[in-house]
């Protein structure tokens, strides 16, 4: 059995900074779930300003764990979002870490 | 996607760093399971889904103004409404599969579970009219109560599906109110234009 602050040190080590905080955590969760999402559903769903999310976005997309597609409908430019195969496995290490943590206090 | 695992409450109140740390741990799992289920709700419906069930409710309209009985006409839409409900369960699950989201859990189920109760009202109450010999007024009554399930159900999705959800009621009051021939026109209207014009809105700005 790994002691809890074996745990706790492997997650301080290994966790991913990147997605922990709040925002992108919620960004990479919200397109685990759908194929892609625009600027102001993201924007509406997490209630973020547009400065704040494009901020997360662009370390998301710079970390290659968020695809960004841009293009006009009609004169409106329109951004889409979707979950690169890295972003996924990088939330299910995430996952995998918060539940490890978890079951090494519940183990002791 | 890895699988989220219930959350269990705490033994006790956190005292030491790392029952803190497994708090925080909780409080971020229960944050991405919430937030998965928010965004799922987002864009749960198959918009092409609804188009193919638009395409379906044009047809059984067509066919609906063919019967010459009061009791072939009530069964045809009762098969009718029975293929649709298949249809969407089905491009919804595909959806689903799509954006790797069980359909029994979280967004689906929760939509499922309001737009039930209308559709069962609506069921019994289209028994009592057509014993009673009032079918002529069954299709604002579908209309209206399928109109009121969907604005229920899509309260916590994205805008169009509520705003198609009101056109239905919409359709279905002045349906009550229009004389009894015009009853087909109408659930061609809510049910086929409806569906396909919502339908189209739904799967091209909101992923399939």
């Amino acid at each position: 059995m790994r002691s809890v602050a074996g745990a706790a040190d492997d997650t301080a080590a290994e966790l991913d900074r990147l997605i922990h905080e709040r925002v992108r955590l919620g960004i990479v969760s919200a397109l685990a779930v759908n194929a892609s999402m625009s600027f102001n559903e993201l924007k509406t769903m997490l209630g973020l300003t547009d400065g704040n999310l494009s901020v997360h976005a662009r370390k998301l997309e710079e970390a290659g764990y968020v695809d960004c597609a841009k293009s006009f409908e009609g004169r409106t430019p329109r951004t889409e979002f979707s979950l690169t195969d890295s972003g996924r496995r990088a939330l299910e290490a995430y996952l995998n870490h918060m539940e490890a943590l978890i079951q090494a206090v519940r183990d002791r | 996607m890895a699988n989220i695992h219930p959350i269990r409450p705490l033994p006790q109140e956190p005292t030491d760093p790392s029952l803190d740390l497994s708090a925080r741990a909780m409080d971020n799992l229960r944050f991405i399971r919430e937030t998965m289920e928010r965004a799922g709700s987002f864009t749960a419906l198959s918009g092409w889904g609804l188009v193919v069930i638009g395409v379906a409710g044009l047809l059984a309209s067509w066919l609906a103004g063919r019967q010459h009985t009061a009791e072939d006409w009530v069964a045809l839409w009762m098969v009718s409404a029975v293929v649709c409900v298949l249809i969407g369960l089905l491009t919804t699950a595909m959806k689903a599969r799509g954006a790797r989201m069980g359909l029994l859990t979280g967004p689906g189920r929760k939509f499922a579970l309001s737009l039930a109760p209308p559709m069962v009202a609506g069921a019994i109450l289209t028994v009592v009219l057509y014993r009673a010999g009032l079918s002529t007024g069954l299709p604002g009554l579908w209309l209206m109560l399928y109109g009121a399930g969907i604005i229920t159900a899509g309260a916590f999705s994205v805008r169009a599906v509520p705003l198609m959800g009101v056109f239905f009621m919409i359709a279905g009051t002045v349906a009550l109110f229009s004389p009894a021939s015009w009853g087909n026109m109408w659930m061609a209207a809510g049910f086929g234009g409806l569906h396909i014009v919502f339908g189209t809105l739904i799967a091209r700005r909101h992923g399939g």
